[in-house]
Formats: C-alpha cells, structure tokens, sequence
C-alpha cells in the first residue's frame, strides 16, 4: 500500500498515514511518500509508540521528499 | 502505547478549534485514543455550517484579520477544519457535547451536527473520561 502526502502539512501526513495503517493487515507493506519536514521525524516516532516497524527511511528529489517505508 | 487524549474546547475561535482539531488527529494518529468535550463558545463551532465560523483568536479585526490567515492558510496548503474533523472521525476520535452549554444558550439538538457528536454530557461525563487519560487539555 502507498500512500502520496507530497504537498500536504500538519497533521494531514501523520493522519493519512495512521488512516493507511488501519485499513493495512498485519505484516502488509505501508509506503508514505512526503514532503513536510517534521512528518518526517514524527511518522517513525508514531510507529514506535503503536509499536511498529519502520523499514527505512529515504530522502528523494535531492532531500525535498521523503519516504518512508513501514511493516503493519 | 495506548493512552488517552480528552481535550476540553472552549473557545469557539477558529485558531483554537485548529488547535484542538489538530492534536486530537496527532493523538489518534500515534494510536492514542481521543475525545473533544465542545462546551460554552467551542459548542458553537457544532451548530450546522458553524465549524469555519470562528473569529480569530487575536486580531481578527471585523474578519480583516481572519481573512488574510485563511488566505496564508491556504497557499501554506492548511486542511480545513471540515477534513479535520472528518479525519478524527475516521480515526475514531469522540465528540461529547456539553448539555449545560444548550440550555444556556438555548441551543436545540435539531440545531447541532448529530452526525459528528458520540455523546451528550455534563461535567461527570468529562471527569470520568479524563480520569485515566494521560493528556487533557482546556483550549
């Protein structure tokens, strides 16, 4: 599953995110694409308080997006 | 982790509604559980077409003021306070609605947005959702 919050600022990446998460199965691939800087930080920190895995985190476009993979 | 958010929404300013709107989702979003108790101007926001409807917090200068931030708002790409609610909604954030508030101000059910409201209550209602949350707040 990915989901495209490029353009997007708080807390719209951190929702969609959390919203891709609940419609995910256990063990399923999330991929969060971005741009807002602090999502960036925060998207792992709120995987680490649900206790999920984050698989990586990627700069892209010269370091203006991101992306973020993490295993529900 | 788990835990709890009950915020208390008593201003109906639009700034402070995008506060409380906002750290609601935040804490939904880090797999809290959260509630928005709307009382006194914050019930206001839940009349029909009432959410957008809040003056600015400071400056709002007869609406000069909220103009020129919901313009910065939008080119900075800010969600409106409609998505937002929607998105705590989704999430299974809750909505209580104080009762003390309707009969003040002689505000009917019929005249609030049933659709996003989980609960009607007083004071006990707040107290006993805050009792075992690990963050509350008064906006």
């Amino acid at each position: 599953m990915e989901i495209d919050v490029r353009g997007e600022t708080c807390p719209v990446p951190l929702v969609e995110c959390r919203k891709a998460l609940k419609k995910a199965s256990p063990g399923d691939l999330v991929i969060v694409k971005g741009t807002h800087p602090a999502s960036k930080k925060e998207i792992p920190m709120a995987c680490e308080a649900m206790g999920l895995k984050v698989l990586g985190i990627e700069d892209k476009e010269k370091g203006k997006e991101w992306e973020i993979k993490i295993r529900r | 982790m788990g835990g709890k958010a009950v915020l208390v929404l008593h201003s109906g300013d639009m700034d402070k509604v995008y506060s409380a709107l906002i750290i609601g989702n935040g804490a939904l979003a880090m797999g809290m559980e959260a509630s928005i108790y709307f009382t006194f101007w914050g019930l206001m926001r839940l009349k029909k077409g009432g959410l957008e409807k809040g003056p600015l917090s400071k400056m709002h200068m007869l609406g000069m003021g909220k103009w020129m931030v919901k313009k910065r708002m939008k080119k900075a790409n800010v969600a409106p306070l409609e998505k937002l609610m929607n998105d705590f909604k989704e999430l299974g954030g809750k909505i209580i609605a104080c009762e003390m508030t309707m009969e003040i101000m002689g505000i009917k059910k019929e005249e609030l947005r049933a659709d996003w409201i989980d609960e009607w209550g007083a004071v006990g209602t707040y107290v006993y959702e805050a009792r075992d949350a690990s963050i509350t707040l008064f906006i």
